[in-house]
């Protein structure tokens, strides 16, 4: 949804300057409660981690398009043909929480992001 | 200066449209609204560790043919990953194109003219159905929530318009035209209330002449083109009244209620915002080639806005305002193949036209199937006066009751056949001597009991004259 960010802007800016304050709205985004010394332990080895990432940035990459992918593949495509999917019976089994066929989930504070 | 008038709305219009292919976007499970809840789900689309999503190459020739149609330029895309925790989507993400969209930079043009910029038209999957249980079934105040994940994974072309509308008129007239367009390239049904298309709008004001923009909201949950309406009008409005008593406009998404008729907060723009959206490390880049592109291009069919031209071209080149109403809803509802086949069988298109626009249109609900053959063998009785307009409008109602036949078998089943001259001149002349005093009024030049006198014939012939036919033999009388 493109409501989101600007898309011309790169999703990582600047990784160099990663700080305590990063760890801890990284880890707010994906939910995890994280200790004093754990925010330090994780800034240390993040820092370490895209530091050694941005070694890439010391080289001339200007004649080389951007790459995502190890090899070049595309247009891997399927035909638009139904396939069988799961029993419904079997995967609602797996669900913690079943009510009326559908999975049953905690009260959620406001509508989708 | 203060009030609305000093005031201009800048709109802009995200529209989710729901893709007509048999399956999910990136698994082989159906696509189909209103089955039972998690019929349609397999390892995919449910998220389960170790599957693989492989993409639709319908869905991408659907998408194709949108942004073709909306004068976009079709471009190597690629995939991303929108991160955000919310039992909507299985994965705790959603796969979306992002910086790199399918198709961007297009435009779309009004029936008065006017165009408005498409900034891109990109694919991303839907998420699952949410019901809200208890407290009446709001959402910040239920006691938990159920999902069904046969709507997750369901692909979607969201289009997203630069902020260049500028009424709530005008952003209904997009979304109606974009919807005509969506449903002429066969992307969608364009079902607004049953979900297939979403709009969500862009909103904010400025004083008159100024050129950077105001704060703008988010407005969801416009289900209706007159919601889309009354939700931006109120929109503005609120932002207005804001303004002038000091306040300002704070960036955030605002959900419309219908029945209290006003939008209130869901959350502020800046909290929601951080998806850490990265690369797709499971999809490889989408390039469709030239060939591939043309073969989209080649085989779009016209666009609403040329099957407008054509049939303001067969009313012999300019519309009255009434006539471009009866043929933007001709338009809209598909109907123009059957005034054209009228037309080319020698009906006069005013005619063709407005039986189309009224009694046609008024039963395209039930989706009854007219074939052109038919409407045109019904006009070509109508307009050569072998049937009244009276008695072409009951054939007609009876062949939309049936799904068609043959107009001439209709009529005479109902006892229409042709009245004979002398005939009619004998119930116009009986009619006369029971009305004296009527017709020397008449005699005198008073016309309108012309429709006196053709309701009279058509009691004593049961509908079956031609009320034309009747006004000529009153007209001869007289002398």
């Amino acid at each position: 949804m493109s409501s989101a960010g600007d898309p011309g802007r790169p999703p990582d800016s600047n990784p160099v300057s990663l700080s305590r304050h990063d760890v801890i709205h990284v880890a707010r985004l994906a939910r995890l409660t994280l200790s004093d010394d754990e925010v330090a332990l994780f800034t240390a080895q993040l820092r370490s981690v895209l530091d050694h990432a941005a070694d890439v940035a010391s080289l001339d990459l200007a004649h080389l398009a951007p790459s995502t992918r190890p090899i070049a593949v595309e247009n891997v495509l399927r035909p638009d043909e139904p396939r069988p999917g799961l029993d419904r019976g079997d995967v609602l089994a797996a669900a913690p929480a079943v009510e009326n066929d559908r999975f049953r989930v905690p009260r959620i504070g406001g509508e989708a992001p | 200066m203060s009030g609305e008038a000093a005031w201009e709305m800048v709109i802009g219009l995200e529209v989710h449209c729901e893709l007509a292919t048999a399956t999910k976007l990136f698994c082989g499970c159906r696509n189909a609204f209103g089955d039972e809840p998690n019929v349609n789900v397999c390892p995919v689309c449910l998220g389960l560790p170790g599957s693989l999503p492989v993409l639709n190459a319908f869905a991408v020739e659907l998408a194709m043919r949108i942004g073709t149609a909306l004068h976009c330029e079709i471009r190597p895309s690629t995939f991303a990953r929108k991160n955000y925790f919310y039992p909507d989507q299985a994965k705790d993400y959603q796969i979306s194109q992002y910086d790199q969209p399918i198709n961007t930079g297009g435009w779309l043009e009004l029936p008065d003219g006017s165009r408005v910029g498409v900034t891109r038209a990109h694919m991303e999957e839907d998420t699952g159905k949410l019901t809200h249980v208890g407290a009446g079934g709001r959402i910040n105040s239920a006691h938990h929530a159920l999902v069904d994940y046969n709507r997750s994974g369901v692909p979607l072309v969201e289009i997203v318009s630069e902020p260049d509308i500028r009424s709530a008129g005008q952003a209904k007239a997009y979304a109606a035209e974009l919807r005509g367009i969506l449903v002429a390239t066969g992307a969608s049904d364009g079902r607004m209330e049953e979900g297939s298309m979403r709009v969500d709008a862009n909103v904010s004001v400025r004083s008159f002449g100024t050129d950077s923009f105001g704060t703008r909201c988010e407005i969801k949950n416009l289900n209706s083109l007159r919601s889309l309406g009354r939700g931006i009008d109120y929109e503005a409005a609120r932002q207005i009244a804001l303004i002038e008593s000091g306040e300002r406009v704070v960036l955030e998404t605002r959900h419309w209620d219908e029945s209290a008729g006003r939008t209130e907060s869901m959350r502020s723009k800046e909290e929601a915002n951080d998806y850490r959206y990265f690369p797709e490390p499971d999809l490889v880049p989408l390039v469709p080639d030239a060939a591939w592109r043309e073969r989209v291009r080649a085989g779009l069919g016209p666009m609403p806005a040329d099957r407008r031209s054509a049939l303001v071209a067969a009313l012999g080149g300019s519309a009255s305002e009434a006539e471009a109403d009866q043929i933007r809803a001709v338009v809209d509802l598909g109907l123009d193949e059957l005034v054209r086949a009228a037309v080319d069988g020698g009906a006069p298109a005013p005619l063709a036209l407005a039986r189309a626009a009224n009694e046609v249109a008024a039963q395209s609900d039930a989706g009854l199937v007219l074939t052109p053959e038919s409407f045109a063998a019904l006009l070509a009785l109508e307009s050569g006066g072998q049937l009244s307009a009276t008695q072409s409008k009951a054939v007609l109602g009876l062949l939309l009751e049936r799904g068609g036949g043959d107009p001439s078998a209709v009529a005479e089943e109902l006892g229409y056949e042709a009245l004979g001259a002398d005939f009619l001149a004998g119930v116009v002349a009986e009619v006369i001597a029971a009305n004296p005093d009527e017709w020397a009024r008449y005699v005198a030049g008073d016309d309108k009991l012309t429709g006196l006198f053709t309701k009279e014939v058509m009691q004593a012939t049961a509908g079956k004259a031609n009320g034309k036919e009747v006004a000529a033999e009153l007209r001869r009388l007289r002398g």
